[in-house]
């Protein structure tokens, strides 16, 4: 389903040098899989799911999606890509403050030209806000917009659904709740779930874990580095 | 969710910087919809409250001033005309060319009310707005033989307070004082009848019985003429002078054509002449006449009123626009300010559209359509405003004018606000569309 193959990603650097941050040679996801990948912070997490989503491209390599190779679309292509096929769940700030519960989970349809209110209907109340719907995000404790999201992700019956540290802003008390919605729904809807935390407890109930070090070249090298110190 | 309605939603959850920016977009666009209504209706009232007549027989001197003081009561006369006119216009050597001779005497009022001295026929022989005929709502005409009876316009009776049979003293214009209204040289005039409105400056007047005036004691006199020592002789000669003399020409009647020879000869026929004339050529020959006298000028009210029109009023409307123009177009960049200065804010929330999948150009559009949408939505509210304010000026205007503006009469000229609004709109989002289309997803995305 996911395939990246010789992925290197690096950032241009102040003084114009090059900052490398990801080098992965190979790393596959299979379809309905669910995946977490481990990482201290700033270890290149979210670059990973940008340039998966096709929001970033890579300086070089490939990144197959459904067979499609995604850093080879133009922009609006990948656009269109994401609106259909991928969900995205931000660590914060994923709502849209103007506009209600429903009316979230509606406009990530309006982008892939899918407009189903009974299915967003029928999403948030699988998240357990069916008494939420029109709500407004400042309205909703962070739990319940995490889970708003989890819903949202799922609108376009995607493929592939990213969650980038989804509750690390979630009080301890209901991040087990987000964590089972999101596992749950993917599970039901048989979509490939791929989850980046830096929390152990969380990455604890994956069957698969990936740590992030492991398969990224560039961290690799680092951590070598630092042993012969 | 479409587009317009996710911009709707963004103009609705920022709605007081909303209503303020679409407030001050109304405003202009009710000033452009006061000027548009306020013109068309004024030219209209213009044009239609001087039918019924399609020449005025005055004082020599400037003709516009005629039609201000016989058609709209704004001025005193500047003269008189000899008595004589009439009768050579109704029996005399005009004939010939006149359907209908009515006099006036002008110059009087009553609680700011003019007083008009005419003959009855004014209300059975003329017509206003091009056909219709003057009703009386109560009462009937003033007989002929009845010296001291009047007849009341439909605002003159509420301005002056006016009865059945109530008697009143028009006072001399110029002189405002109660005393003004209560001298006692000369019978009271009583109201006999009360006019229906006509939407014409009559609206506004008291009509007496012309006999009546000449048994008051004060007639009017030229503005600039002589007064003083020797202006009682020339008052005597006066005395039984008309202010103007209106007059309905013979028309075209069907089936008689004006020829290009009948056109073409351009010498003005004498009296002999005119009466071997064909009615509607000797009427078209009728001013040329009057004027060659000495003693009096014909002036064709359209004529001057499109003048007045088109060379006092419409400048002023001209500037006025202009300046609506400037008030839209300041409002216009005030709505540019105000979303520009959103976008900071809506970093965030573009970035997550555009990750939902929103292009770059769909994100451009939701701003340009919140910027159409707040322009409109001021439009229609500056349509309402525009339309109210002619509400509220529309009893002064009737008040100094007589002149009934329709309040609700919508003009089709006031479409062009639609388009005018979307293009202003698509200028002033441009700037902020093009932050949200430049702005970087994934930079943004970061907490
Ligand atoms: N636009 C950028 N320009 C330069 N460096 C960046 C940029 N974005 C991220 N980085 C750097 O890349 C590294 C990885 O960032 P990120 O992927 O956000 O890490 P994580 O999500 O694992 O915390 C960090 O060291 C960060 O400073
Ligand atoms: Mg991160």
């Amino acid at each position: 389903m996911l395939e990246i193959k010789n992925l290197k990603k690096s950032y241009a650097e102040p003084d114009g040098g090059e900052l490398p941050i990801l080098d992965i040679p190979a790393w596959k996801v299979e379809s309905g899989e669910q995946v977490v990948v481990v990482g201290s912070s700033g270890c290149g997490k979210t670059t990973l799911l940008h340039i998966t989503a096709g929001i970033l491209r890579p300086t070089s390599g490939h990144v197959f999606i459904d067979g499609w190779d995604i850093p080879l679309l133009t922009e609006a292509e990948r656009d269109v890509f994401r609106a259909k096929r991928i969900g995205y769940v931000f660590q914060t700030f994923n709502l849209l403050q103007a506009f209600s519960a429903l009316q979230n989970v509606l406009i990530g349809m309006t982008f892939s030209g899918k407009h189903d209110k009974n299915r967003a209907r029928h999403l948030l109340e699988r998240v357990g806000l069916a008494h939420r719907l029109h709500h407004k995000p400042s309205q909703l404790s962070v739990g319940e917009q995490q889970r708003v999201s989890v819903a949202r992700a799922l609108a376009n019956s995607p493929k592939l659904v990213l969650a980038d540290e989804p509750t690390a802003n979630v009080d301890v008390g209901n991040q087990q709740q987000v964590i089972d919605m999101l596992r749950e729904t993917c599970k039901e809807e048989n979509v490939a779930l791929i989850l980046v935390t830096h929390a152990p407890d969380v990455a604890g109930q994956f069957d698969r874990v990936d740590h992030l070090p492991e398969i990224n070249l560039v961290l690799k090298q680092k951590t070598t580095h630092s042993h012969h110190k | 969710m479409r587009l317009w309605q996710i911009a709707l939603n963004s103009i609705r959850y920022r709605s007081l910087s909303s209503v303020l920016t679409a407030f001050s977009m109304s405003l202009g666009v009710a000033l452009v919809v006061s000027v548009i209504v306020i013109h068309n209706v004024i030219s209209d009232s213009f044009n239609r409250s001087a039918q019924g007549y399609d020449l005025i027989i005055g004082p020599k001197g400037s003709a516009l001033e005629v039609v201000l003081s016989t058609v709209f009561y704004l001025k005193a006369p500047v003269g008189t005309v000899p008595r004589e006119f009439l009768d050579e216009l109704e029996t005399g050597k005009y004939s010939n060319a006149v359907e209908h001779a009515i006099p006036v005497t002008i110059g009087h009022h009553y609680r700011m009310c003019p007083v008009i001295g005419t003959s009855q026929d004014f209300f059975t022989k003329l017509e206003f707005m091009g056909g219709k005929k003057y009703v009386f709502t109560e009462g009937r005409n003033f007989e002929t033989d009845a010296h001291y009876e009047a007849v009341v316009g439909a605002r003159a009776k509420i301005k002056g307070g006016l009865k059945l049979g109530d008697e009143f003293r028009p006072a001399d214009l110029g002189d405002y004082s109660d005393a003004a209204n209560d001298q006692e040289d000369h019978s009271p005039f009583k109201v006999v009848g009360f006019l229906g409105a006509t939407g014409t400056p009559n609206d506004n007047a008291i009509f007496v019985n012309i006999n009546g005036f000449y048994g008051m004691h004060d007639i009017p006199v030229p503005e600039d003429g002589t007064s003083g020592e020797d202006g009682t002789e020339e008052d005597e000669d006066h005395d039984h002078d008309f202010s103007a003399i209106l007059v309905m020409t013979k028309q075209v009647s069907a089936g008689s054509k004006l020829t290009t020879e009948d056109l073409l000869s351009g010498n003005i026929p004498d009296a002999e002449q005119m009466n071997r004339m064909r009615p509607d050529l000797a009427a078209m020959a009728l001013p040329a006449l009057i004027d060659k006298t000495g003693d009096a000028q014909a002036v064709s009210p359209s004529k001057e009123i499109t003048f007045l029109f088109d060379n006092m009023i419409g400048n002023v409307q001209v500037v006025l626009i202009m300046l609506a123009v400037l008030v839209i177009v300041v409002a216009g960049i005030g709505m540019m300010v105000s979303i520009y200065n959103t976008m900071n804010e809506r970093r965030q929330e573009i970035a997550i559209m555009r990750a939902l999948g929103a292009r770059r150009t769909t994100v451009m559009a939701i701003i340009l359509l919140e910027s159409i949408l707040l322009s409109l939505g001021g439009g229609i509210l500056g349509v309402l405003i525009g339309h109210g304010l002619i509400g509220i000026i529309n009893p002064w205007i009737s008040a100094y004018t007589g002149i009934v503006v329709e309040l609700w009469k919508f003009q089709w000229s006031e479409l062009i606000l639609i388009p005018g609004l979307v293009i202003l709109a698509s200028v002033t989002g441009y700037l902020p569309a093009v932050v949200a289309y430049k702005q970087d997803v994934a930079s943004s995305l970061k907490p």
